[in-house]
């Protein structure tokens, strides 16, 4: 038991993430969580403004029901399989943030100074967060995939334009990380 | 009810993100400043062991659920979509520290402020889809 509630090391997550790649496929499926974007957007009716979500959810559900297991699998590592809250990132990344002005960087999952309900509830604390989600789904939906799409599953398969959006993904990243949080905060 | 293995496979998916720290903003944030080799391990051996699988769907030697040939359709080929795309992507990675995996299962964590950047995607991709014949691919 004591095994299954330390932090997993990446050897043992990056091969059971192609593990649960390898199963989508052979149940005739590709791993893609961004494109479920689209599929609650026609939920929502966009087919009515844009015709491109007039596609039939419906056939997209597999999908959905993918990402619906995805929030059930973080309730449960949240709630029975993780005893501490801290991240073990490493002791520059501590002091680089700590020197942004973070408090105690890594001694809970996430930043208060992004995630908690206050910072959501300030006006910049919010717009943060939409901007972000804008960022996200507006960015994966133009290059065609996200992290799951493209870095995992069109790398392993040798692709070009997958290569070329994971450059994109790190250029966007380190512009973000190192020349713009540090206006920001 | 077919179904049903697909809502176990996002189960596991979110057990595995949770427990490798991945949905963590601060590792995010690690990764961009190449301050730790866990993201790049993850990522890496999670396409190292896929090219590996992908090789045996391509001999033919491992077949889907009905024997049938396994084909990975390739994405769509364009500079632009994929390079413009990916920064901007980047950039909401880089910010709220998580991709769109993570953001749902940081969802089933309980994190109220992840529901303003699943909206904010939500948006992002109708957006997207609204201006697309504007932009170039």
């Amino acid at each position: 038991m004591e095994f299954f509630l330390q932090p997993y090391p990446w050897y043992v997550a990056g091969p059971l993430i192609a593990l649960v790649t390898f199963f989508l496929f052979y149940f005739g499926k590709r791993l893609g969580i961004s494109s479920n974007l689209e599929t609650f957007c026609a939920i929502g009716g966009a087919g009515k403004l844009v015709d491109f979500f007039k596609f039939d959810w419906k056939k997209k559900s597999w999908n959905l029901l993918f990402l619906i297991g995805t929030i059930i699998g973080g309730f449960i590592a949240y709630q029975y399989l993780t005893p501490s809250d801290t991240v073990g990132i490493s002791q520059k990344t501590v002091q680089d943030l700590t020197a942004l002005g973070f408090k105690n960087p890594g001694k809970s999952y996430l930043p208060n100074e992004i995630f908690s309900v206050e910072t959501m509830l300030s006006v910049k604390g919010f717009l943060i967060l939409l901007i972000a989600g804008i960022f996200v789904g507006f960015g994966s939906r133009y290059a065609g995939g996200c992290t799951s799409g493209h870095a995992i599953v069109g790398l392993s398969n040798l692709e070009l334009p997958s290569l070329i959006s994971v450059i994109g993904f790190f250029i966007g990243g380190l512009i973000m990380t190192w020349l713009i949080l540090p206006l920001i905060f | 009810m077919k179904n049903i293995k697909f809502l176990i496979l996002g189960i596991i998916f979110g057990i595995i993100l949770s427990k490798a720290e991945v949905i963590s903003w601060y590792r995010i944030y690690e990764m961009f400043k190449f301050q730790s080799f866990h993201m790049y391990g993850i990522i890496g051996s999670a396409v190292v062991v896929g090219m590996i699988i992908f090789t045996f769907f391509r001999n033919g030697k491992i077949k889907n659920f009905q024997g049938e040939k396994i084909i990975v359709a390739p994405k769509k080929k364009g500079f632009y979509r994929n390079m413009f795309g990916g920064i901007i992507f980047g950039f909401g990675w880089a910010l709220a520290g998580a991709c769109p995996g993570p953001m749902f299962i940081l969802l089933g964590r309980g994190v109220l402020a992840i529901v303003v950047v699943i909206v904010g995607s939500i948006l992002g991709a109708f957006l997207y889809h609204t201006f697309k014949n504007k932009l170039p691919h």
